[in-house]
């Protein structure tokens, strides 16, 4: 992994003095380390059902509760806005914020949790429309998209590693619901996921716990890079890892596989047979699967003036057409899945902002995105879940080999200034995959740092 | 009979690559480590204490004297997983199998690990055997006068070390002379042994093709393939070849139908079913019997590696079988007139009479179920890897195949020995 000289130069006491722009260290996780350093600020704008068991969840978790910023620096600030509807409201949004980002500390986190825009025409707010005049709910419509913008400038705003997120509630969520992924945002799982808006629906298992421990955990492309650290991190976590590859990467393979403790699967997933290969291994070695990581993903760069129909096609075929395959034959075998399923598909910045020489690339990580939307109902079905993650900018042996210049500038791009690491994009994924996040579905959370590129 | 029948559970090998090619730079140890560490990936085996590991190495430094047991302290397997080495030639793979095998049917262990390493890279070169006997001496010297004396006894000569030769200690004659004066005797042509030749190249090849060796194989040292592989091969370049043992015009065998030297390792993932069972791994076949036979071919008038042709009659009467009940044979391409001229003692009706004893021939085999994934012609032959490459793949087959299908393995070794075996699909 290449290392970031710049950062680290930065932080020493020349640069200081030079008063030269930090580049934060960001806050990780590592086992056994509280959820947070500090105090953390949860309030809410109007009756805000969250505030209070989000409060109960940091205080178990032992760290200590404020209700109004003090003088002290805050390691999170949690402020349930799911009530707002009016402008009126948003200003009381603004009056405590302001205040709270002044205190915010170094990888501080900032959590907002908001509304669904009223949508009309859907089933689900007919009555909602009924009970109130249009204007009254294009005002809470606005109020409800304002938070987007709000929360994706102050991730911009914020410095020291501090990363500003949003939850987007469902009106009939229960507190449970967004647990998981409160704890995700505010712990250093998070670092490096910034400026994300995430949808929470409906919980249905709610003896759902966080834990990954015992979980049947499949992750492909495993044999290196981010899929070595998805594998790691589950395994740190407690997961059973089935570590698949092509067979060619196999001395990687048994050397991951080992380490985590799980076993390795050798396959190509794009061989014919390949979803039916998993799946009996699967059934046979362990009765079901929990997780399922679909990792595996190559790049055959060229300008699409030059594309051939090979680089074309294996691209596709690896990086999206495998996925599609293996995801019809889990839900065509719904007894191998276990209670509270999760599949995680690594999309791609690419994916969203495009890129040049990677039309192929972009294309297969953009209809992952397409894929993950289109199955989440069918998922849901069967009490699981499919999500995406777009890693943007991640230092690994591929972006090592990057000229310096095009690493810099990449590097650099997002609100962090700097890029993420491999495991930045396990953790995320590790949320992703727990029993208890089964109210986020069909969602795509950038890994990104808040890059500017497709933002 | 067995209480029970061992299982086989699977298998992992390395690659097989030509001497002094890929691993030229790695030792028996190295291989055998890193293919043992393949098995635990495949079989999640990561720290669990297995009956025993049991492997050989035939060209073998004395520093490896404990070489199995080495390589399971520096593998994932618990250290407390027992191992010792055994050596048989040619032959080491599969008699470790079967060594294993007969303890887990007897109960006393329940799951166990069987193979070989071999490396023509890393010989076990020697000192000259005149300066070791000076040097010898010296270390016993009690005085500085005899110390001088014996350092005078150094000769510029006795740099020159001791290789291991591929020849039979008691002839003198290379195993391909040997091969070849077997070939002559039952008549071998040229072609069907180029014929054989390709097949092997042809099988295997289709065999990478389909992702058959996919849980059978782990790359090593960023090869991924056998590197002796021809998937090109055809009768008509083979024909070109000069021939390499044997003399005259009418020599026939050639570097084309010969095994290569070649450095590589096999092991077989073996349990009882029980054992199987509670780790929730595949049983693919399961070991019936097995015979080792060998012959005197130094004052004798058998040929070196004939061995098998005598042991399999034995094997077939006592599993009350006869050659054709069998779905795949396995047997092992040393050379490919040594198969053929197997196959052709087995249809000799005088030879059945006078040498094995019976009323009439063990009759031909369905060419079409012979070494269908390719054998050593193709893969290449490290010595004692060859057992453990050739259990797990016929086990595979038999599992394809279905329960109750039969595969019969047959393996010639160095001294005149053979060692046979009957699987049987689950």
């Amino acid at each position: 992994m290449p290392t970031d000289t710049l950062r680290n130069w930065s932080n020493t006491g020349l640069a200081r003095r030079l008063g030269a722009p930090r580049i934060p260290v960001l806050r990780r996780y590592s086992p056994g380390r509280p959820l947070l350093d500090g105090p953390a600020l949860v309030t809410a704008v109007g009756d805000g059902r969250f505030a209070k068991p989000i409060s109960a969840l940091i205080t178990e978790e032992g760290a200590a509760v404020v209700t109004e910023t003090g003088d002290d620096k805050l390691a999170a600030v949690v402020l349930d806005l799911t009530s707002i509807a009016t402008l009126s409201d948003l200003a009381a949004a603004q009056r405590i914020l302001t205040p709270a980002v002044r205190k915010l500390a170094p990888s501080g986190r900032l959590l907002l949790l908001g509304p669904e825009a009223p949508v009309r025409g859907n089933s689900r707010y007919s009555d909602y429309y009924r009970a109130r005049p249009s204007s009254e709910s294009a005002e809470a419509a606005a109020v409800a998209q304002a938070l987007d913008g709000l929360v994706r400038s102050i991730g911009k705003e914020l410095r020291a590693g501090a990363t500003a997120n949003l939850l987007v509630v469902d009106p009939d969520a229960a507190p449970a619901a967004v647990e998981s992924s409160v704890r995700f945002f505010l712990s250093a799982r998070s670092a490096y996921v910034d400026g994300q808006v995430v949808h929470v629906g409906l919980l249905r298992d709610e003896t759902a716990r966080d834990e990954t421990a015992g979980r049947v955990a499949v992750v492909t492309g495993a044999a290196r890079g981010i899929g070595a650290a998805i594998a790691d991190t589950l395994a740190r976590d407690g997961a059973t890892i089935v570590a698949v590859d092509i067979p060619a990467a196999g001395e990687g393979l048994a050397a991951v596989a080992n380490r985590t403790g799980g076993t390795a699967l050798q396959l190509d997933i794009t061989a014919p047979d390949a979803a039916q290969r998993l799946l009996s291994h699967l059934g046979e070695r362990h009765g079901r699967v929990d997780l399922v990581v679909h990792n595996a993903g190559i790049t055959r760069d060229k300008l699409l003036a030059n594309m051939d129909d090979e680089r074309w096609s294996s691209v596709l075929a690896v990086n999206l057409g495998a996925q599609l395959t293996i995801n019809e034959a889990l839900l065509a075998a719904p007894d191998l899945l276990g209670a509270d399923a999760r599949i995680v598909c690594v999309s791609s910045q690419s994916g969203i902002a495009g890129n040049r020489g990677q039309t192929n690339y972009a294309a297969s990580k953009a209809g992952i995105i397409g894929m993950v939307r289109a199955l989440a109902p069918r998922f849901a079905e069967h009490g699981a879940t499919i999500n995406a993650v777009a890693p943007g900018f991640i230092e690994t042996e591929m972006t090592a080999k990057m000229p310096v210049g095009t690493r810099e500038a990449g590097r650099r791009v997002n609100s962090l200034r700097q890029g993420g690491l491999p495991v930045d994009v396990a953790e995320t994924i590790g949320w992703l995959g727990q029993a208890s996040s089964g109210a986020v579905n069909g969602q795509v959370v950038r890994v990104c740092g808040q890059s500017i590129l497709g933002a | 009979m067995p209480a029970r029948r061992a299982a086989v559970i699977g298998g992992n090998r390395i690659p097989f690559a030509r001497a002094n090619k890929r691993y030229a730079r790695a030792s028996n140890l190295d291989m055998l480590t890193a293919t043992l560490d393949g098995l635990v990936a495949r079989y999640g085996l990561s720290g669990e204490r297995l009956g025993e590991v049991v492997a050989g190495a035939v060209l073998k430094h004395s520093r490896d004297f404990n070489l199995t047991r080495e390589a399971v302290l520096g593998s994932r397997l618990s250290p407390a997983t027992p191992a010792y080495d055994l050596q048989q030639a040619c032959g080491t793979g599969l008699e470790a199998t079967i060594a294993v095998a007969n303890k887990i049917a007897l109960g006393q262990v329940e799951s166990g690990v069987a193979g070989g390493v071999d490396t023509a890279s890393d010989a076990p070169i020697a000192v000259n055997e005149d300066l070791r006997k000076v040097l010898v001496a010296l270390n016993s010297a009690r005085s500085l006068g005899d110390r001088v004396k014996l350092v005078g006894k150094l000769r510029p000569g006795q740099v020159v070390p001791e290789i291991p030769r591929n020849a039979e200690p008691r002839t003198g004659l290379s195993m391909g002379e040997h091969a070849a004066i077997t070939a002559k005797e039952w008549g071998i042509g040229r072609t069907e042994q180029d014929e054989l030749a390709a097949a092997s190249h042809r099988n295997l090849a289709a065999a990478y093709e389909r992702g058959f060796f996919d849980d059978l194989v782990t790359p090593y040292l960023g090869l991924t393939r056998d590197d002796n592989l021809r998937p090109d091969s055809s009768v008509e370049a083979l024909a070109k070849l000069k021939p390499a043992f044997g003399r005259g015009d009418d020599a026939t065998m050639t570097a084309g139908n010969s095994t290569p030297l070649t450095d590589g390792a096999a092991l077989v993932l073996l349990g009882s079913d029980e054992w199987a069972a509670a780790h929730r791994l595949p049983v693919l076949a399961h070991v019936v019997d097995a015979e080792t036979a060998a012959v005197d071919y130094v004052h004798g008038r058998d040929g070196l590696l004939t061995a098998p042709v005598f042991a399999v009659p034995r094997l077939l009467e006592r599993a009350g079988m006869s050659l054709q009940d069998f779905d795949f044979y396995e047997i092992h391409e040393a050379f490919a007139s040594t198969v053929l001229s197997t196959m052709k003692a087995w249809e000799d009706p005088a030879f059945a009479k006078e040498r094995l004893g019976l009323d009439a021939p063990l009759g031909s085999i369905d060419r079409s179920r012979l070494n269908v994934t390719g054998s050593s012609l193709a893969a290449g032959h490290p010595f004692a890897a060859t057992g453990g490459r050739i259990v797990a793949t016929l086990a595979k087959l038999l599992h394809e195949k279905g329960p109750g299908s039969r595969g019969l393995i047959s393996i010639c070794a160095a001294g005149g020995q053979g060692v046979v075996a009957i699987l049987e699909g689950a």
